[in-house]
């Protein structure tokens, strides 16, 4: 199985992008009591960086060079 | 002049093989020696006596006269008690080499040689 | 309704859905049709990684801590996207080293040692035993509570006796049969169960949809969805504490180590190990798995707040624990089926850790810590015993109930004063140390056994001193004063407070020291070491697979003799007689379709029963096995490293010479593939041998020598450089000519050349090669005359073969003739039953002596005083085998001065009809050159 080198890099890229997406600081700009669609805006960041963050490894996989 | 104390040192080779005798006076001209050649073992016999070289660089297969008799004749020979004989073969049996060396030889080396060796064995058999 | 019975019931049927599903897998598995080979199974089974903790104690953390239950979520969804490098690499490690637990992992890496298996496996049992005790924990709290239904009462805290009047002692107990019944049916070489495998993905979907189902109930039956819970969580005031980030640093340090903590424990709790790794059945799953198991869990992530803030509503002022909310919440909503929905959820999740936890914790143990004993232990001569799979079985299912003890135990002693994620934290802690051991041993050459046994125990004793014994101290086993003055009463030693640092929680405490001493150790002391030889070899093996192209890499480093029967009989001793002999008939049949018989014992096969061993007893008992059968020459390590110093350095070498021009590269390749077929051709006969290498190494002599003056010589001018490049150039197609030859004959004569008979009409054959030669002629100004006859009978024969015969004849007809007259005539005739060639040119003649030496190998006759005859003296021979392979002779004749005459006969092919040829002449001038 040829592995795409590509597909390796942006998921390493992801990664890194993770760790900040998920840690303080970017958490703490966050954090606080604003709601967004009702919903607590910390609570919705985090989901919705997680669900992007899914989307965009499975793109990289899915749409692999092989 | 004495022939040990001669400069350049005189070397003789006795190899059949054209291209083999190219590589070689190549690379002894090249390091500074004069050289002669000789493409049959009675050939090699005669340039041996008449030239009295300080090494002689001699195959063992040879045409006409191998190279074992050659060297058994040299050493035979009070003249040439000084020449140093490098047998060049490819026979690597271990038999080969206690032969020559038996009959006199003062090194021996297998085909394919490596360059560096080779001038570096002659450079090491003339030094004074 | 729902009385104790009908739960009771419930989850047997349950478990029973479960087996039956396991054992279809398995009949299937058997059956080569696998269910389980799915991308989607796949990732289906890594959600074992959600248990009970996830099911019941995220909630409960939600409830004191907000988001912050999510990081051990994130860890492993971040980790995911590294696994494109690190987890195919640690997949494809342990399949070509048929590794079959974590324990055997590390211990094959460096130097497949017994200590360090052991040693892991210690860590993994005394590490995980807190997070069995969870699952118990969660199983008989969930169960106490449901029995009460419709009250929502907790269970009673006060102690219950210790083993046969708990409970939770039967539970431990019936999950100690379950995971036998599940896992040690029958022993597999590859240590893998498809059947459980299949339950286990089963299992992952019944916990998402009973946690969703209770999530939907909880937010849009009890609420009004997202934005009422949370509208009315913010008008209580320490409600809205949980929905943010604490503003201390503090908590974002839990959260950023938790996020650490988690990423290495999906990759090095036991479990995960199995089924990530030893289960995988294709490397490409993984590529699903990367996005598809990150997505279950923000799957069954997204509702725990919603629950966890509705419970705390519900259930003010703290009567009714937050682990509980999964199933107290249905309960006190009159919700009997949604509550035993929750409950079989929260049975398959803890149901399913325990069996695929222990399993691979009753592995290890059998395989890296009992055997190893036992087989040291000379007395019990267990070398002797014909079938030992019956004891290993014995000793795994005792392991397994071992193990649940423990976690029983362990629960006794320390369970209740945790929250169940607590516990599990701990026991995250200390799968962590297992880190930088293998995270090491698959990128860095460099580490060694003993750095990595002191970082193992470094990093585990840390653990124990700050995590594990607070938390018997914390349950009142062990003097508080430990915790608050230290051992000893020594301040600077305070478990949670070690060397005075203080501020960060226990697990961020933890973490960081034990990671501090485990790495610090292994690092620290593998660079002040050199490795042994066979840690070198395996470190190799470990680090490079992924450039590594050959499944017998590992039979590199190995040197011995064995026989192929003891080979045979240890393999029996362990798999079976008849799957030892399987596995070794297929081994022969993928080697050539060679029989079980005809195998060799060979490095190969020593290194295939090697590992098939290992698949059975761990690799580091395997090794003990097979040396005990094969008479092992140790490779030193200075051999090790010269085998692979001298391959990177010829590497170097022959890129360096091929840089140098571009007309040496394909003298370089003549040289290597001469250099192949020299030794070869060692095995022929020993004067063949000595003439033949003799052949041989003077052209080689030219090429080497010249190839070194042009690469010790750049400022040669360019005609000397040429007519080197030139010499080197003809002597390597002189020296191809001649291995062409000598292995033509030797094929030949050995009955190994291939011979494509057919139909051969002869004058093609000879108009073809006369075509073929003719510009040789020309340009040497020799006359070429043929003479063939309209009609002939066909004859059966290879017609490449009779080519080279022609050719060979008319190119020697060609060499000696007379000059500048050369005259050579080609004549075909029928005659009796045969058809009969003639080549005959006017050159000098053979003399009667000479006459039979030609055909000889490597006999040439020619005019020895002026000039080397050119050739191999080959060809004659060979044209000789070929024309009596095909019933004819070859003859010649001759007498000095008057030429000679070449020819030969071939059985005409009975019942042949006459071929007329396309031309009409009878005789044919042939190409006639002036």
């Amino acid at each position: 199985m040829i592995r795409s080198s590509v597909t390796g890099q942006r998921l390493a890229a992801l990664f890194l992008l993770g760790c900040l997406l998920f840690n303080y600081p970017l958490l703490s700009l966050f954090t606080g009591r604003s709601e967004i669609f009702g919903i607590p805006l910390l609570y919705a960041y985090v989901f919705a960086a997680w669900a992007l963050f899914i989307g965009l490894m499975a793109l990289a996989v899915e749409k692999r060079g092989d | 002049m004495k022939p040990e104390t001669r400069n350049p040192k005189r070397v003789l080779i006795a190899e059949d093989e054209p291209s083999i005798v190219l590589s070689l006076e190549f690379l002894l001209k090249g390091a500074g020696y004069d050289v002669t050649v000789a493409t049959d073992g009675n050939q090699a016999q005669h340039l041996a006596e008449s030239l009295i070289p300080d090494l002689i660089v001699l195959d063992i297969m040879l045409p006409l006269l191998d190279g074992f008799e050659v060297c058994r004749r040299i050493r035979k020979n009070k003249k040439l008690g000084h020449a140093k004989i490098l047998m060049l073969t490819a026979r690597g049996h271990e038999s080969a080499v206690k032969k020559s060396l038996m009959l006199g030889a003062d090194a021996y080396m297998t085909k394919p040689f490596s360059t560096r060796e080779l001038v570096g064995t002659i450079a090491e058999l003339l030094a004074p | 309704m729902l009385t104790g019975s009908t739960i009771v019931l419930a989850s047997f049927a349950y478990v029973g859905l479960l087996f039956a599903i396991a054992y279809y897998g398995d009949k299937r598995a058997d059956a080569g049709r696998s269910i389980i080979a799915n991308p989607y199974i796949y990732a289906l089974s890594l959600a074992v990684y959600c248990t009970s903790w996830t099911f019941y104690g995220s909630v409960g953390r939600a409830a004191t801590s907000g988001i912050g239950f999510l990081p051990i979520y994130l860890g492993p969804t971040l980790m995911a996207a590294l696994w494109w490098y690190v987890m195919l690499k640690i997949i494809r490690i342990s399949k070509a080293n048929r590794i079959t637990s974590i324990a055997d992992f590390i211990a094959s890496r460096y130097g497949k040692s017994h200590m360090l298996g052991g040693l892991v496996t210690i860590i993994a049992v005394i590490g995980v035993v807190p997070y069995i005790a969870l699952q118990l924990k969660a199983i008989s709290t969930s169960f106490s509570i449901i029995l009460k239904y419709p009250e929502v009462v907790m269970p009673d805290k006060a102690g219950a006796p210790l083993f046969l009047g708990d409970n939770t002692f039967y539970i431990a107990m019936l999950l100690a049969a379950f995971t036998i019944l599940f896992g040690t049916r029958h022993l597999d070489a590859t240590e893998r169960h498809e059947g459980l495998v299949a339950a286990i993905a089963f299992e992952s979907v019944v916990k998402l949809l009973a946690f969703m189902a209770v999530g939907l109930f909880v937010t849009f039956g009890m609420y009004g969805g997202f934005t009422d819970i949370f509208d009315r969580a913010t008008e209580i005031p320490h409600l809205t504490a949980l929905l943010m980030l604490g503003g201390e640093s503090g908590n974002y340090t839990t959260w950023a180590s938790l996020t650490f903590l988690s990423m290495l424990a999906i990759m090095f709790l036991p479990r995960q190990f199995q089924v990530a790794v030893v289960e995988n059945v294709d490397e490409r799953h993984l590529n699903k798995a990367i996005w598809l198991f990150p997505l279950y869990l923000l799957a069954i992530n997204v509702f725990v707040l919603p629950i966890a803030l509705g419970g705390l509503m519900h259930f003010p002022n703290g009567g009714v624990d937050a682990d509980t909310f999964v199933l107290t919440l249905p309960m006190a909503q009159q919700q009997p089926l949604l509550a035993l929905l929750a409950f079989i959820g929260g049975l398959s999740a803890a149901t399913g850790m325990v069996i695929v936890e222990t399993i691979a914790l009753s592995t290890m143990a059998c395989n890296d810590l009992v055997m190893p004993v036992l087989l040291r232990m000379k007395w019990l001569r267990l070398n002797e015993q014909p079938d030992l799979s019956r004891l290993l079985l014995g000793i795994r299912r005792g392991a397994i109930v071992v193990i649940l003890v423990l976690g029983y135990i362990y629960f006794y002693l320390a369970g209740e004063a945790y929250a169940l994620v607590s516990i599990g934290l701990i026991s995250f802690s200390a799968v962590a140390q297992f880190g930088p051991a293998i995270i090491g041993g698959i990128f860095w050459k460099g580490g060694t056994r003993t750095g990595a046994a002191w970082g193992l125990s470094a990093g585990f004793l840390v653990w124990l001193y700050t995590l594990l014994l607070p938390s018997f101290a914390k349950s009142g086993w062990l003097p508080i004063t430990f915790l608050s003055q230290g051992m000893f009463g020594i301040d600077l030693l305070k478990p949670q407070q070690l060397f005075g640092l203080h501020g960060l929680d226990d697990i961020t405490h933890c973490l960081f020291w034990s990671m501090l001493a485990n790495i610090g150790c292994y690092a620290g002391i593998s660079l002040l070491q050199r490795s042994s030889a066979a840690e070198h070899s395996q470190a190799t093996l470990f680090v490079d697979v992924l450039k590594q192209s050959s499944a017998a890499a590992g039979s590199r480093f190995w040197r011995g003799s064995a026989s192929v029967d003891d080979l045979l009989a240890l393999l029996s001793r362990f798999l079976g007689p008849e799957r030892a002999r399987d596995a070794f008939t297929v081994y022969a049949g993928s080697r050539g379709g060679k029989t079980l018989q005809a195998l060799a014992a060979d490095a190969d096969l020593v290194h295939y029963a090697e590992s098939l061993l290992a698949g059975t007893i761990g690799s580091a008992s395997a090794r003990a096995m097979i040396a005990s059968v094969v008479r092992e020459e140790p490779l030193g390590i200075d051999e090790v490293m010269t085998i692979i110093d001298e391959a990177s350095q010829v590497l170097a070498y022959s890129r360096q010479l091929e840089q140098k021009s571009h007309e040496l590269e394909s003298a370089t390749n003549e040289l290597r593939s001469a250099n192949q077929r020299l030794q070869e051709l060692d095995r022929l006969k020993d004067d063949f041998i000595s003439t033949v290498t003799h052949e041989l190494r003077t052209p080689l002599t030219s090429i080497r020598a010249f190839s070194e003056i042009l690469n010790d010589n750049p400022q040669l001018d360019p005609a000397q450089r040429s007519k080197f490049l030139g010499i080197v150039i003809k002597e390597s197609e002189r020296l191809t000519r001649l291995i062409n030859q000598v292995l033509d004959l030797a094929k030949i004569e050995s009955g190994s050349a291939e011979w494509h008979s057919g139909d051969i009409d002869m004058r093609e054959v000879l108009e073809d090669s006369v075509t073929a030669v003719s510009q040789i002629f020309r340009d040497q100004n020799v006359m070429l005359n043929i003479n063939v006859p309209e009609a002939l009978p066909l004859i059966a024969a290879d017609r490449d073969r009779l080519m080279q015969v022609m050719l060979n004849l008319l190119s020697n007809a060609a060499k000696f003739c007379e000059r500048p007259d050369g005259r050579v005539n080609v004549t075909l005739a029928q005659e009796d039953g045969t058809l009969r060639v003639d080549v005959a040119d006017n050159g000098i003649g053979i003399s009667p002596a000479d006459q039979e030496i030609i055909f000889d190998k490597f006999r040439q006759v020619g005019d020895t005083l002026t000039q080397k005859p050119k050739g191999s003296g080959l060809g004659l021979a060979i044209s000789r085998e070929i024309i009596s392979h095909f019933g004819g002779r070859l003859w010649v004749t001759s007498a000095v001065g008057t030429g000679s005459t070449f020819s030969f006969t071939l059985p005409i092919k009975a019942g042949s009809k006459f071929q007329v040829s396309n031309q009409s002449a009878k005789s044919k001038p042939g190409r006639i050159s002036t």
